[in-house]
């Protein structure tokens, strides 16, 4: 039962020869970056170029490392080379009914690699949890081209630090991530969506008396009035928890289409207007004390509230103080200046030791050197 | 058995003892050779050393100002909670201070609309779902030491419990902690916002084994009770079936909320302590629960039952109330006590292995019982590939204790072997220090060191464990040569 995969000639993955060498190619680069002093921008399929502060250097391209090297589906994990195309990978976990439950976006051709640097989570996360509790283990290149195995294809490992968690959503920034393994689990049996109406105020209540009780809530989304909830679980359980839950159900299709749209940010909220998008992490279920500045017209919120996407020219300093007066903090995340803070800065002995791990990973700083912070 | 903590420090050149005493309440310093002697152990207690002092701070100023004396002094640190580790964690260092936390017991804030707990390091891990149990949540993560252990203890080890297939281990369930480092600095990792600017240092430092820093708070999520809960107790007639049933129900797309196989050899120890009903004729018996409402918990149980019957079930019972679900667990819950009944010593192992190598390993088990002489019995985390062979023995008689040794590094060098590690859930700490040279080639555990050094760049928490020193490997190696090739060839061998 046991699949090894040199992977089918399935179109979507490229498996040339160049696989066999990418490793040495790779360690060439970064020997040759290294002697020179010149940064490498480390990219998968480009699909998250906008997001980070910019950055410099020559490319180094991870997509001609691609394929699924195993997939077990009753051990619940796959592995998959860093360049493999996300969706190819989905495609196969859909074929035996299982998924990546966090349920990551794409934002254009995305690779498996690029996916766990960058560390985003969908929809699903509310209940799932973030990309990086199903990240298993890692191949790492690291700043002096060892080529390192942390973690596993086990659910349980305790064994020396949790490196491959650090990588995820390290934007490339400790070296380069040739190999994941991720936890994968059984498709949703059933999904239903339902559609309330609620102001904002409605919105965090009904999602609060929700989250306390087991109700199989898997996304919730408000923006401009609208308060849509999506079920997954038994047909049973879905069907009972929608009775409670009221408003009007979604036909199948359009469900999905809006899921997806706002997973790839395709809801007109993220692609009318030229405004900056913020992304806000903020206690979730909790009511952030009123700032008139912060209009309720220009937020969207998943995730009960935990993620608030925000559409506002408002000055950095005034939308990051929002954040973290309410418990959260702010990411500009597409648009506005990218040559300086993108994500919340960092300070003290924890800016330190973020700058001491760096060194430790990359002492020649050669690796998307400023994509996270100027001094990483 | 013995340890060698091949960290050896200066000996302290200021005056430690006289620094504590001024640092701290008269009740919170333990020192001269009688009254440490109960730290002198954790869960492991083949393992014995005692500290120069033990230390019990009361609150946060405190652990700062400690760390602050022993950073400055070189004094080593070794942090312990409630000392129920099974790898010898938080045995002490010869010339450190040992930090115990538990008197840093309280619930500082329980949210029920948040659905948190913040909590200091040494509340009980039960406490936590005591105390959120009012308002319909729980801590999930269930360790089988839960009444004992702190969740400070729980964070240091990733601790996980029978339901951590479906509801994840520490590292799933925590949101934040505060941490004091070596130096006194004091950094807060997470937050109760999702994710957190920078690195993920917050899921570095789970299972991080005491060595990167000191908890001084942690803040976890709480999920509401399920409506109900139902246990199905399958039996088998070998393990092999036992084990495709496993695979057979996670292939049916079902994430059962535990899952777990007892071997013939542990229901046979634990059916006369608790009279759960085991089948002892069965070479294996399957444990598997569903939670969640009444309408799924019936539609997973009832999905369940068709997958084992068809995986050969020689029979089957589903607990019919909540008094018969928790008898089914009491056994499995009771196997290392009732081992402890049937054998003057046990020695329990931790390694994971993905699941379809069950079967290899309980046979390559049970040709190690013949080898070195001794009985072992399997319990098993099923669902997460997690094995807890007891290897038993009687230390009074010559001989058996280096074989009760020498028989678990087998079992965890296979488990590497079989792409698994050496341990799922209790920590390397002081017993596994060698097999990590097997898991790891000496640039990763460079690496590792190196991350050590990010956080404790003196090296002073709690040294000498979780990650072997290449010294130390090159040592192990020359005793475990693999087919006639030394590892780490390129170190100088003493």
């Amino acid at each position: 039962m046991a699949a090894n995969f040199p992977f089918p000639n399935s179109p979507g993955f490229r498996r040339t020869e160049s696989v066999e060498h990418c490793i040495e190619k790779w360690q060439q680069q970064i020997a040759k970056a290294a002697e020179s002093n010149s940064p490498l921008s480390i990219r998968g399929g480009g699909s998250k170029d906008f997001y980070g502060r910019e950055t410099v250097g020559d490319t180094l391209d991870s997509t001609a490392y691609s394929g699924i090297v195993s997939y077990e589906p009753s051990e619940l994990v796959v592995t998959a080379r860093a360049g493999t195309p996300l969706a190819a990978l989905q495609d196969t976990l859909a074929e035996h009914n299982q998924a990546l439950a966090f349920e990551p976006p794409h934002f254009g051709p995305a690779t498996v690699g690029g996916c766990v640097a960058a560390g985003l989570s969908g929809p699903r996360r509310m209940r799932a949890g973030p990309l990086r509790d199903f990240v298993l283990g890692t191949q790492l290149l690291d700043g002096n081209g060892r080529l390192l195995n942390f973690g596993g294809q086990v659910m349980k490992n305790v064994a020396g630090y949790d490196i491959s968690r650090l990588l995820a959503g390290s934007l490339g920034t400790l070296g380069i991530i040739t190999e994941v393994s991720l936890k994968v689990l059984p498709a949703p049996e059933y999904e239903q969506t339902q559609l309330l109406t609620a102001d904002l105020n409605e919105a965090r209540a009904l999602m609060r008396s929700w989250s306390g009780k087991p109700l199989p809530v898997s996304a919730t989304l408000w923006s401009a009035g609208e308060l849509h909830v999506r079920l997954s679980g038994a047909n049973s359980a879905v069907q009972l928890a929608a009775k409670g839950i009221g408003g009007e159900t979604l036909e199948q299709a359009s469900a999905q289409t809006l899921w997806r749209k706002l997973r790839e940010q395709e809801l007109p909220f993220f692609t009318t207007g030229d405004q900056p998008l913020w992304r806000l992490a903020l206690p979730a279920c909790t009511t952030p004390a009123k700032d008139a500045a912060i209009n309720e017209n220009e937020r969207l919120l998943e995730w009960n509230g935990g993620q608030c996407w925000l559409r506002s020219t408002l000055a950095a300093e005034k939308v990051r103080a929002f954040a973290s007066n309410a418990g959260g903090h702010a990411t500009l995340f597409r648009g506005g200046e990218r040559s300086g803070d993108i994500f919340t800065p960092l300070a003290g002995a924890l800016l330190t030791v973020h700058q001491r791990l760096k060194n430790e990973f990359d002492p020649k700083g050669i690796f998307n050197p400023g994509r996270m912070y100027p001094t990483l | 058995m013995a340890f060698t903590n091949d960290s050896h420090f200066e000996p302290c050149s200021g005056d430690l003892i006289s620094g504590l005493q001024a640092l701290l309440p008269e009740d919170s310093l333990v020192i001269g050779e009688e009254p440490v002697r109960p730290y002198e152990c954790d869960g492991l207690t083949v393992y014995r050393e005692t500290p120069l002092a033990v230390v019990i701070p009361e609150n946060e100023a405190q652990v700062i100002a400690v760390l602050q004396l022993c950073h400055e002094l070189g004094v080593p640190v070794v942090p312990r909670g409630a000392g129920t580790g099974l790898s010898g964690g938080a045995l002490p260092h010869s010339q450190g201070v040992l930090l115990s936390m538990t008197k840093m017991k309280s619930i500082v804030r329980l949210d029920p609309k948040a659905q948190l707990a913040v909590v200091q390091p040494g509340v009980r891990n039960l406490a936590i779902s005591e105390a959120a149990q009012p308002h319909g949540l729980y801590y999930a993560p269930d360790p089988s030491s839960q009444i004992a252990c702190t969740i400070g203890g729980n964070v240091a080890e990733n601790s996980g419990g029978v339901h951590c297939l479906k509801y994840g281990l520490t590292v799933h369930n925590v949101e934040r902690v505060r941490v004091v480092l070596m130096d006194g600095d004091v950094v807060e990792l997470g937050s109760e916002a999702p994710d957190s600017p920078g690195l993920d240092l917050l899921a570095l430092f789970i299972g991080s084994e005491g060595l990167l820093g000191v908890v001084t708070e942690v803040t976890v999520r709480l999920i509401p009770t399920p409506e109900s809960a139902r246990l199905i107790m399958a039996s088998f007639d070998s393990t092999t079936d036992a084990a495709d049933a496993v695979a057979a129900i996670i292939s049916a797309g079902i994430i059962p909320a535990g899952l777990e196989m007892m071997d013939q050899a542990t229901s046979a120890a634990v059916e006369p302590f608790v009279n759960a009903g085991y089948d002892l004729d069965a070479a294996a018996i399957l444990l598997a629960e569903s939670d969640g409402s009444s309408e799924e918990v019936d539609a997973e149980i009832a999905k369940m039952e068709a997958v084992l019957q068809q995986c050969g079930a020689r029979s089957m019972k589903v607990s019919t109330s909540e008094q018969q679900r928790l008898l089914f667990w009491a056994g499995r819950k009771a196997a290392f006590p009732a081992i402890g009944r049937i054998s003057p010593d046990y020695y329990c192992m931790d390694g994971t292995i993905p699941r379809h190598r069950l079967g290899e390993m309980l046979s390559a088990i049970r040709s190690m019982e013949t080898k070195y002489d001794l009985r072992c019995a399997n319990v098993f985390h099923a669902g997460d590939g997690n094995l807890h062979p007891l290897i038993m023995f009687d230390a009074n008689v010559e001989g058996e204790v280096e074989r009760a040794e020498q028989f678990g590094a087998e079992i965890l060098e296979l488990s590497v072997a079989f792409g698994g590690s050496i341990t799922g859930e209790h920590g390397v700490g002081a017993e596994k220090i060698n097999q990590m040279c097997i898991q790891y080639n000496a640039d990763e555990l460079e690496r590792f060191h190196s991350i050590k050094k990010a956080f404790d760049p003196q090296g002073l928490l709690n040294p000498g464990k979780a990650i072997p020193t290449l010294h130390r490997c090159a040592e192990y190696g020359a005793m475990i040569v693999h087919g006639g090739e030394l590892p780490f060839p390129e170190l100088p061998r003493f």
